[in-house]
């Protein structure tokens, strides 16, 4: 058989030049007459390492990053292809890289491994088999499964899972709906485009199992328009996905129904949040709706709706194939399973880390981060997206648990961790979160849509020196009030991480005072 | 992106009528017009209107919501420059200011001979290695300020060969 040689095809890679290398490596291939093929995988989640080239060896697959163009010829003359591991590009058999040798993988087991809108590669490695153990089983042992699993929301809120289904499942209605949150907005993740890019069926098939667990037949799955890459390997898998049968009118022969639909938002963070994301989705402007309600009861259009993040949709393969309990022996506390995290901003080995609850935050950020890539020291770090708490070094001990985080006043949310090395100004970082939430808000309530228009000026005016003292007063005030006022999270958190500012890093918002 | 392209009443009402069945149709046809034209033409709200049974102030409202949509023709490349923090823990403020320099014009601006237009973006979901831009559909990462200008620079130079 044919030599195989990998080249990622997941947004970073590409955006570090993967298609030039892809096409660097065909030009040898061809010039040098190997028998060698070309298989674009999904990533690893080793992105500092991306666009990252592996080839298969007899001692298995042997990789090469972050590669340039450049170097591909020479890549080729150090015997690339007979395992060599010479080149100083070379990082040896990936799977005992110890980024990745130290993960618990069991969302994303198969991420890099397999060309990402392959059926056949995705069975060969336990793809739909929770899907064939659904068709069944009873809607109710699905649901129950789901609730044994301990799986909570991974979207932010960490709402359980099974819960969720259950009030759906208990729901009557002619038609329910399955949706994907895919909005992923927060700075700092991007677990779920990893989902969408690199194993695109782990996400069709759990959303498939959901349908079938609360008698829905129609998903959709809402796709932030920031993702061009996701959209055309989740449609393609899709059109794959219904020609095999795993989609459409009768799920492998089983007389059950499920469709799916990719929708695009169109560029506003608050459609992520979830009954924004249904008014999007009906085709208005994103404003958030008063709960109750809960869209489980009245959803999109007015119907019995689940609405899920990608990574809550993903493990559910994983639950129904091993089943709940192997899921929650994973874990600490009330937090069950494994979080898929994401290291991001000025960090050394950015990417994907997949770990059982509990590990803290400071071993995630050396030991798997290595630290800031500018090599200065780490001052801050904003876990949790836009609206998460900037954390100073005291608070780095944290175990990653969604009580021990909150016990601190900060949020896990999506998972992302964002570091900051010690040339950030936290004054400037106060601002921009004030200056988000005046662009992003929906602008349905006054507390944030005025709040934090209110809050840049005065922020301004504290970094000028203006009535330093009595602006601090007033800030702390008006973070209270959009605290208290606001209908959703968007103006609830956004004093979070300002508050933070102020509580940690005072002198930094304001030296003249 | 087909940036430009020649419209007529005609082809919109084709492209509405293509999707208007769809349940909740009125962003995917937004898309599908803006995809197909670079932008959504004053005339085609009125016909998206008519189409779905709205009014055109419910249509605008739509529109103006979502930062992606646009009502005026962009240029021939639209640049987008992520601000999100940890674009920002890499740099990408300078990298803002830099752009705006070099290109001379703001956010929400295309340059005089049509060639750019500048929009801010919070996140690409590339933000492990930043900072990040999206140039059309395509994302770069690490884009230092030299990187910039060569991205700029192999972009003008599509325009010189296709005259
Ligand atoms: C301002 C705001 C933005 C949000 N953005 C997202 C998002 O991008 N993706 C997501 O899955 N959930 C987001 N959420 C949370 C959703 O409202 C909702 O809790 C989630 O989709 C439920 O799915 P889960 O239980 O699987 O987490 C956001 C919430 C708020 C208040
Ligand atoms: S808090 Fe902000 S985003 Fe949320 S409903 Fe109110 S105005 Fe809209
Ligand atoms: S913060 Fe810039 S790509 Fe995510």
């Amino acid at each position: 058989m044919s030599q195989r040689i990998y080249i990622p095809c997941d947004t970073t890679a590409l955006s570090l030049g993967a298609d030039q290398i892809a096409e660097a490596v065909q030009q040898e291939i061809e010039q040098r007459d190997l028998d060698a093929t070309i298989v674009r995988n999904g990533s690893r989640g080793m992105l500092w390492l991306e666009p990252l080239v592996e080839v298969d060896t007899a001692q298995g697959r042997v990789g090469y990053g972050a590669v340039s163009a450049q170097q591909v010829s020479a890549l080729f003359d150090a015997g690339m292809l007979d395992g060599n591991q010479q080149h100083e590009s070379c990082i040896g058999l990936v799977e005992e890289h110890p980024f990745l040798k130290k993960q618990q993988r069991l969302t994303f087991a198969r991420s890099g491994i397999t060309d990402p809108i392959s059926i056949e590669d995705y069975i060969a490695l336990d793809g739909f088999n929770g899907l064939k153990n659904a068709i069944a089983m009873q809607p109710q042992n699905i649901v129950d499964e789901v609730k044994t699993s301990g799986l909570r929301g991974r979207g932010g809120a960490a709402f359980p899972t099974g819960i969720k289904w259950q009030t759906v499942l208990d729901t009557p209605s002619e038609q329910k709906y399955i949706v994907c949150n895919a909005d992923e907005g927060d700075s700092g993740t991007f677990a779920d485009r990893l989902v969408m890019e690199c194993d695109p069926f782990m996400l069709i098939e759990g959303m498939t199992i959901s349908g079938l667990a609360v008698h829905a037949t129609q998903g959709y799955i809402y796709l932030r328009s920031e993702y061009p890459v996701a959209h055309k390997l989740l449609n393609e898998a899709i059109e794959r996905a219904y020609k095999a049968g795993y989609l459409g009118e009768d799920i492998l022969g089983s007389g059950k129904r499920f469709d799916l639909e990719v929708r695009l938002g169109a560029g506003a963070y608050i459609c992520g949040e979830e009954t924004s994301l249904l008014d999007s989705l009906e085709g208005k402007r994103g404003l958030v709706r008063a709960k109750p309600p809960l869209p489980a009861i009245v959803g999109l259009f007015g119907q019995p709706t689940v609405v899920n993040n990608v990574l809550s949709f993903a493990a559910v393969p994983y639950i129904l194939d091993k089943g709940g309990q192997s899921y929650a022996d994973y874990g600490m506390g009330r937090s069950r399973g494994t979080l898929p995290l994401q290291l991001a901003g000025n960090v050394k080995q950015g990417g994907l880390v997949e770990l059982a609850f509990g590990i803290s935050l400071r071993e995630l950020m050396e030991d798997f981060g290595g630290g800031t890539l500018t090599g200065k020291p780490l001052k801050a770090v904003q876990v949790g997206g836009p609206l998460g708490a900037y954390l100073p070094a005291s608070q780095w001990d944290t175990p990653v648990d969604y009580e021990e985080f909150a016990a601190v006043g900060a949020v896990l949310g999506h998972g992302g961790v964002v570091m900051f090395d010690e040339t950030v100004d936290m004054g400037e970082q106060a601002r921009f979160s004030m200056e988000f939430c005046k662009v992003e808000s929906c602008g349905k309530c006054t507390p944030c849509r005025i709040g934090s228009t209110r809050g840049v000026e005065v922020i301004d005016r504290i970094r000028s020196g203006e009535n330093a003292n009595a602006n601090w007063v007033l800030l702390e005030d008006l973070c209270e009030t959009m605290i208290d006022g606001s209908l959703c999270a968007m103006g609830g958190m956004t004093p979070f991480p300002v508050q933070s500012v102020m509580k940690y890093f005072p002198e930094e918002l304001s030296a003249a005072r | 992106m087909t940036v430009g392209k020649e419209w007529t009443e005609q082809s919109i009402q084709r492209i509405i009528d293509g999707l208007e069945h769809k349940p909740g149709a009125m962003l995917p046809i937004l898309h599908a017009i803006q995809n197909e034209i670079g932008y959504i033409p004053e005339k085609a709200v009125a016909q998206i209107a008519e189409s779905l049974l709205q009014t055109r102030a419910e249509v605008h409202g739509v529109i103006s919501f979502y930062h992606h949509f646009r009502t005026t023709p962009p240029g021939k490349h639209t640049i987008e420059i992520c601000r999100a923090e940890a674009c920002q823990a890499m740099g990408c403020r300078s990298l803002e200011a830099h752009a705006k320099q070099s290109l001379g014009i703001d956010y929400h601006q295309t340059t005089a001979n049509r060639q750019f237009s500048l929009e801010p973006v919070y996140c690409l979901g590339n933000c492990a290695t930043g900072p990040s831009i999206r140039i059309d559909d395509d994302i770069h990462g690490r884009v230092s300020l030299d990187r910039f200008d060569e991205l700029v620079a192999s972009h003008q130079q599509d325009m010189k060969e296709v005259g």
